[in-house]
């Protein structure tokens, strides 16, 4: 096995840091505290939702109803959160709640998960259009505050995806539930045979995504201050993106929190490096594409070299 | 027993569910405007019934096939052929051209990166679109060209009391449903989602079925986001949205396996028809969009779970 076979993580930090070198030598004045947050100030929800993503694809299914979620989430925290946040907390917990009984429900009627996801997400962003059928609504105070705090020496969105990374890799890596969850995606046979029930199994991950889908919602609206039903669908795409990006695989259980986080802030990343480059905002999606493909390219010629040796 | 097995026919779930619901509509009205629904739903069916027939074969190829560039095709397709016709008469053919040439063109790029770079093909038609979102973001600029006057006739016309849209979805089905059932092609198309190792070994070309799949959804898109353009006027940057999430939706209700290998055609026509009765249904019911995505959600999952649990072993 190659070195890079066997550390999947070297790659995705390797694109992060070129991509970061390349946006300081494009602008030196992003490398300072401020210049910092503000290239990475949107990639916390964008990594909470990958990371949510991360959790399903960990179980071998696919969420596309990730971004009408997060979208919700935001509606919820910018509205009952703010107005009565014992509601609003029940509310969350609630949907956390719908979203483990999700995944029993697919494995229990072995439904596919991207269908089922498909027919969620109509129901989350219906939810959300009703809850605020015209964007408005008002971050929480505390939200705010924590969304905008100044820690020193590393400026806040850092911090926060230091500490996403560090909690998950705890949890899913080193933990023996996150074995276990993650041996559901390599063979979940064999798991049920070893004693496990899997449907609590699928409805634990579903479960953790749901969290970490709330955890994204109530983030964003804290940088943004409010919300609106359709504010985070893109994230659907982004965050399937930024598991692959960090060195995630479809199936197996193969997927790494860690990669997955820095896959987040590297597709947040490339969207403002052409912003400095000076070319037209109209190619910043373009580019989240082009480097997508160019890092798989990367990976696929170390694997071919790793194999040839 | 032929009841029951017909009635184990997975594509007539969607056409029950499409007459319920047209049923229901009507039921409000007691019966008038009968024939403006079920032209309207045919109008605006067929969009999703192309789309839907393209994603189809490349779910047929089996788990983890799937095209989400499809609205990102669509877009840059009626972006470039409205540019390139400017309104000017007698330019439709020209459009038409550009269109497909736009959708062959991703086909070929999104099935590049699958076979060349061995990405999965979630991952590449994602990365894909998003280039092509930004190609007809930059060679759009915000300006809305009309489509010259006889091609919007045509797209918005009529022909033997079908909507002209409707006919050419019909055509584009009839065309799929022989390819599928009667040639070589579909064989090896069905053969390949069932068991690609197998296939492969069998001596098929699998790799040319599978480029066959990706460009003919490329293409399928491109032809729907071109009628679209001209049905409603104009190409927008969002014209495609709806569409990725549609385009799946059709083709589980229609009862194609979503394990590949199995493919249905009417199933895909009555599940598109379906997705619009059920929201002039509620909207003629007076539902908000709020409630109105809320019952589609639960009605698309509820006929997956029927359709998984009427089918035992198949």
């Amino acid at each position: 096995m190659s070195f890079l076979a066997r550390h999947r993580i070297v790659l995705p930090v390797v694109s992060l840091a070129v991509l970061l070198a390349l946006t300081f030598w494009m602008q030196p004045r992003a490398m300072s505290y401020f210049g910092l947050n503000l290239l990475f100030n949107l990639a916390v929800p964008i990594a909470l939702a990958t990371i949510a993503q991360m959790m399903i694809i960990m179980v071998n299914d696919i969420d596309l109803s990730v971004g009408a979620f997060v979208s919700l989430v935001a509606c919820v925290t910018a509205t009952f959160l703010n107005d009565a946040p014992l509601l609003g907390l029940l509310i969350l917990a609630a949907l956390i709640l719908s979203y483990a009984a999700m995944g029993a429900v697919i494995h229990a009627l072995a439904l596919p998960a991207i269908v089922v996801t498909l027919g969620m997400s109509f129901v989350w962003g219906g939810l959300a259009l009703f809850i605020l059928p015209t964007p408005g609504g008002a971050a929480p105070g505390w939200l705010r505050t924590l969304m905008t705090v100044k820690p020193p020496v590393m400026p806040m969105a850092v911090v926060a995806a230091i500490l996403i990374a560090a909690v998950t890799h705890l949890l899913v890596i080193r933990s023996g539930i996150g074995t276990v969850l993650r041996g559901v995606g390599g063979n979940s046979r064999s798991v049920a045979r070893a004693g496990w029930n899997v449907t609590a199994l699928k409805a634990l991950a579903y479960g953790l995504a749901g969290l970490f889908g709330v955890l994204a919602g109530m983030a964003l609206v804290g940088l943004t201050t409010s919300a609106d039903a359709n504010i985070a669908l893109r994230y659907t795409l982004l965050s399937i993106a930024g598991v692959i990006l960090g060195g995630g695989e479809f199936t197996g259980g193969k997927v790494s929190p860690t990669g997955a986080v820095i896959g987040a802030l590297t597709l947040t990343l490339a969207a403002s490096f052409l912003s400095f480059m000076r070319l037209s905002p109209d190619w910043q999606i373009g580019a989240q594409g082009a480097i997508l493909i160019l890092v798989l390219t990367a990976r696929l010629v170390f694997a071919r070299r790793g194999g040839a040796a | 027993m032929t009841l029951l097995q017909r009635l184990s026919r997975p594509w007539i779930w969607a056409w029950l569910a499409a007459a319920l619901a047209f049923a229901a509509t009507l039921g409000l009205t007691s019966g008038r405007g009968a024939g403006e629904l079920a032209y309207a739903a045919l109008s605006f069916g067929a969009f999703a019934a192309i789309v839907g027939m393209g994603q189809m074969l490349v779910i047929t190829l089996g788990p983890g096939n799937v095209d989400l560039s499809i609205p990102a095709t669509m877009t840059l397709a009626a972006t470039l052929a409205l540019k390139v016709m400017s309104t000017d008469p007698g330019t439709a053919l020209l459009g038409l051209g550009v269109a497909l040439a736009v959708g062959l063109g991703t086909g070929l790029a999104n099935f590049a990166l699958i076979f060349l770079l061995r990405l999965p093909p979630i991952i590449a038609t994602l990365a894909a679109s998003l280039i092509y979102q930004s190609l007809a973001i930059w060679s759009n600029r915000g300006l809305r060209i009309k489509p010259p006057p006889g091609l919007a006739d045509f797209a918005t016309g009529r022909f033997l009391g079908l909507p002209n849209v409707a006919w050419v979805g019909l055509a584009l089905a009839l065309i799929v449903w022989v390819v599928l059932e009667r040639s070589v092609w579909g064989r090896w198309l069905l053969a390949a989602g069932q068991n690609l190792r197998a296939a492969r070994l069998a001596g098929m070309p699998v790799e040319a079925v599978r480029a066959a799949a990706y460009v003919t959804v490329a293409v399928f898109a491109a032809l729907a986001g071109y009628l679209l353009a001209s049905f409603s006027g104009g190409a927008a940057l969002n014209m495609g949205q709806e569409y990725l999430l549609m385009s799946i939706a059709v083709v589980v209700i229609g009862g194609t396996s979503i394990a590949g290998g199995n493919s249905n055609v009417p199933g895909v026509w009555g599940a598109a028809l379906f997705m619009f009765l059920v929201v002039s249904m509620l909207n003629s019911y007076g539902a908000g969009a709020g409630v109105r995505n809320v019952l589609t959600g639960t009605i698309i999952i509820a006929i997956v779970i029927a359709a998984s649990t009427r089918r035992p072993g198949a």
